[in-house]
């Protein structure tokens, strides 16, 4: 597989604001290559980057051997971008809606009207194709997003947190048709903060946090920078009990890394089973109340926690 | 290259016209506003114009029969409320009077005018010398009183065709008698008499069309004023709104995401602006329609009436784009472009007649794209024709031209997507 896209060094400010810092890394044609983060990370920066929406502040990417800096043009016509916001037009219809953008891609005559009825049948709106936006559920218009994106046939697919604030069923549909397009041969870049997401659909994934990569690899490469430890993520009331446990904690056995954020105490260990009635005497012997515990295999939220210390919803 | 400009200008006029309330600000408001303030002026009741005691200046340079019949039509009784002549001898010193903003307009009847019509010699009548052009009368007028000075020379017009008519009849009477074996020049044909039954001294006959009396009409309608009036300063409601729509994109992500189409960032603010041109034009076209449909309002020169619309929506669209330059929100651009709609609805004389108002204003509101557009729509409604709209069309295209390169800079400074 040859690499369709390659970014070096990408780094943009807003300001004092660094919100991407030195990215690099590159996506092989075929690929689904998700970034995830938590929100904040600088993943919709970066994508506004590479699709040359705006301009970085050092560093370049070159996407089918074209700059994003100095061949935007070049770089448009093979993209397709899914916005993490619905961006369509809430007055017209789905379907006067999909006939402009891909007008706007160079579609017209046959060949747009044709492409234009797949796109509907694709994601299941060509009974409501004559109705306007504004009447869809939330998860109509996030179909309907995607198919915008879809219409010229990208080589390059950009989905940013396109799952965001949609019912289940909405959820899994997009999934389905993610893994359908790279079926068919679309390269998909995907960005999100739903472990799951990124862990059903990726062959790589990109961790990224504070605008930085902080892990690169597939899922296995990633969990096993964590070994195959187990998490226990210990919930207290006080934040002051989650810093008179964690040095207690951090002196039992089996214990190999533990961290105290605010009220949360984490806790990787290859025994989590066995440890649990420890650290339960231990708070009793400290008299501090566990509101809540919780124990995770390795995957890529360990990873994350693993890496920053702290949880991907935080 | 121009095709993404219009998809995007297309898109917007489809998007404008699904909106309900912007339809009624649009169309209803001014066609409500321009039937309120027919009813209030009189226009469907025959009531008064509102315009009264127009200065003019009177020079009688012919003292003869047609000159004097001039002057006394303007003094007659029938004029007494529209009219407040006065009598000068020098032509300069009238013109002058009107240069310095003294009166509407000056009628200057010059020596001969009555000669070169009624000759002496009635053979000048007949053969080479009928041939002849008729001295002309002139009526300098004053641009800053645009209504008052086109109802003088409306009146004026009216009296020389007057003249002409009776000028034919007299002809036509003396050939009939020619072809009855009677010498015309037979000094027992009373010429005198021909001329005077042919009614040219009964100036009771040239009225206002407000006056529903005469049969004669000066043919200047109020709504002819009002409904360009209202048209224009809804337009200004439009602009604002075709701004808006650029921030509100922004604001929703389409903006963004025509900007990673594969299309210039030039065109799809080129297809922005011509959203906004499509959008005006559209208004106001169907505006006059429906005012000339249900009104029967005659609005003149249909070319003048297209070349003036095309003028007046672009200097209008450069203020829209200014002000979606220099606002942040779609919610500041609402603010500012109604304020700025009432103030030039009110300083550009949509509510009241520019003339009415202090030197001062008049001059402040030639920045208003209204002030020159109902300049023109009343040229053309009292007769004129898009070769005597040159100024305000060059006065509207600068503003625009001057309006969109102040915003392209602002815009370039700040980003499209205010980065």
């Amino acid at each position: 597989m040859q690499t369709l896209l390659e970014v070096k060094a990408l780094t943009k400010r807003f300001g004092d604001l660094t919100a991407v810092n030195g990215l690099s890394f590159t996506i092989l044609e075929g690929e689904i290559f998700s970034l995830l983060g938590p929100n904040g990370a600088g993943k919709t920066t970066a994508i506004s980057m590479l699709s040359t929406l705006y301009a970085p502040t050092s560093g370049d990417a070159a996407i089918g051997g074209h700059s994003v800096v100095r061949e935007p043009l070049a770089v448009k016509e093979i993209i397709g971008v899914v916005p993490q916001e619905i961006a369509l037009y809430e007055d017209l219809t789905a379907r006067e809606n999909l006939v402009f953008w891909g007008q706007m891609y160079g579609l017209k005559g046959k060949a747009l009207n044709s492409r234009v009825e797949q796109v509907l049948e694709q994601i299941g709106l060509l009974d409501r194709a004559k109705d306007r936006v504004k009447t869809y559920s939330g998860g109509m218009k996030r179909r309907v997003n995607i198919g915008v994106g879809l219409l010229h046939k990208p080589r390059l697919l950009f989905m940013d947190e396109p799952t965001v604030g949609i019912d289940p069923q909405s959820r899994r549909s997009i999934l389905e048709t993610v893994k359908d397009l790279n079926q068919k041969g679309m390269t998909v870049l995907y960005t999100t903060h739903y472990m799951e997401e990124a862990q059903e659909l990726s062959d790589r994934v990109g961790i990224i946090d504070h605008g930085q990569l902080i892990a690169l690899g597939t899922q296995k490469e990633l969990t096993r920078q964590v070994g195959q430890n187990d998490t226990i993520i210990l919930d207290f009331n006080d934040s002051q009990d989650a810093a008179a446990m964690i040095e207690p904690v951090k002196a039992l056995p089996s214990v190999q890394e533990a961290t105290a954020i605010d009220t949360q105490v984490t806790v990787i260990t290859p025994e989590a089973e066995d440890l649990l009635a420890g650290l339960i005497g231990l708070a009793n012997q400290l008299e501090v109340k566990i509101s809540s515990i919780d124990i995770r295999e390795p995957n890529l939220e360990a990873v994350f926690l693993h890496l920053t210390g702290r949880a991907l919803r935080d | 290259m121009m095709r993404k400009v219009f998809l995007i200008g297309i898109k917007d006029l489809k998007i404008i016209f699904r909106d309900r309330a912007a339809l009624v600000f649009m169309l209803l408001a001014p066609f409500l506003l321009t039937i309120g303030m027919g009813f209030v002026t009189g226009r469907f009741s025959g009531g008064s114009t509102g315009i009264t005691d127009i200065p003019v200046v009177i020079v009688n340079q012919d003292q003869r029969e047609l000159g004097d019949a001039l002057v006394e039509l303007l003094y007659s009784a029938d004029l007494a409320d529209l009219m407040d002549p006065g009598a000068a001898d020098d032509p300069a010193a009238a013109r002058q009077l009107i240069d310095s903003n003294g009166a509407a307009a000056a009628i200057v009847i010059p020596e001969g005018f009555t000669q070169s019509i009624m000759p002496a010699d009635r053979s000048l009548l007949f053969g080479q010398g009928s041939q002849g052009e008729a001295v002309p009368i002139e009526v300098y007028t004053n641009p800053s009183s645009p209504v008052s000075a086109g109802i003088v020379k409306a009146i004026v017009d009216e009296f020389i065709s007057r003249v002409e008519e009776v000028r034919l009849c007299t002809l036509t009477s003396l050939l009939q008698l020619q072809a009855g074996g009677v010498n015309p020049q037979d000094p027992r044909v009373d010429l005198d008499s021909l001329l005077q039954s042919a009614e040219l001294s009964q100036p009771a006959s040239l009225t206002l069309k407000t006056n529903a009396e005469g049969p004669e009409a000066v043919d200047f309608d109020l709504l002819a004023y009002f409904a360009p009036g209202m048209a224009l300063m809804f337009l200004m409601y439009t602009v604002s709104y075709g701004g808006r729509s650029i921030l509100t994109e922004r604001a929703r992500g389409t903006l963004p995401r025509l900007m990673v189409s594969p299309a210039k960032t030039a065109q799809i603010l080129a297809g922005k602006v011509v959203g906004i041109f499509f959008t005006g034009m559209a208004q106001i076209g169907i505006l006059i329609l429906a005012s000339a449909v249900f009104f029967q309002v005659k609005w003149g020169d249909p070319l003048g009436i297209m070349v003036l619309i095309l003028a007046a929506v672009f200097g209008a669209a450069g203020w829209g784009m200014l002000i979606t330059a220099i606002a942040r929100t779609p919610a500041q651009v609402g603010s500012i472009g109604s304020a700025m709609m009432l103030i030039f609805g009110i300083l550009g004389g949509s509510f009241i007649n520019l003339e009415m108002m202090p030197p001062f204003l008049r001059t402040v509101s030639k920045i208003t794209p209204n002030a020159w557009g109902l300049d023109g729509f009343t040229t053309l409604a009292l007769g004129g024709t898009a070769v005597n709209l040159s100024e305000p069309i060059t006065a509207l295209l600068i503003m625009g031209g001057i309006l969109f390169g102040v915003s392209v800079i602002l815009f370039n400074r700040r980003g499209v997507m205010g980065q």
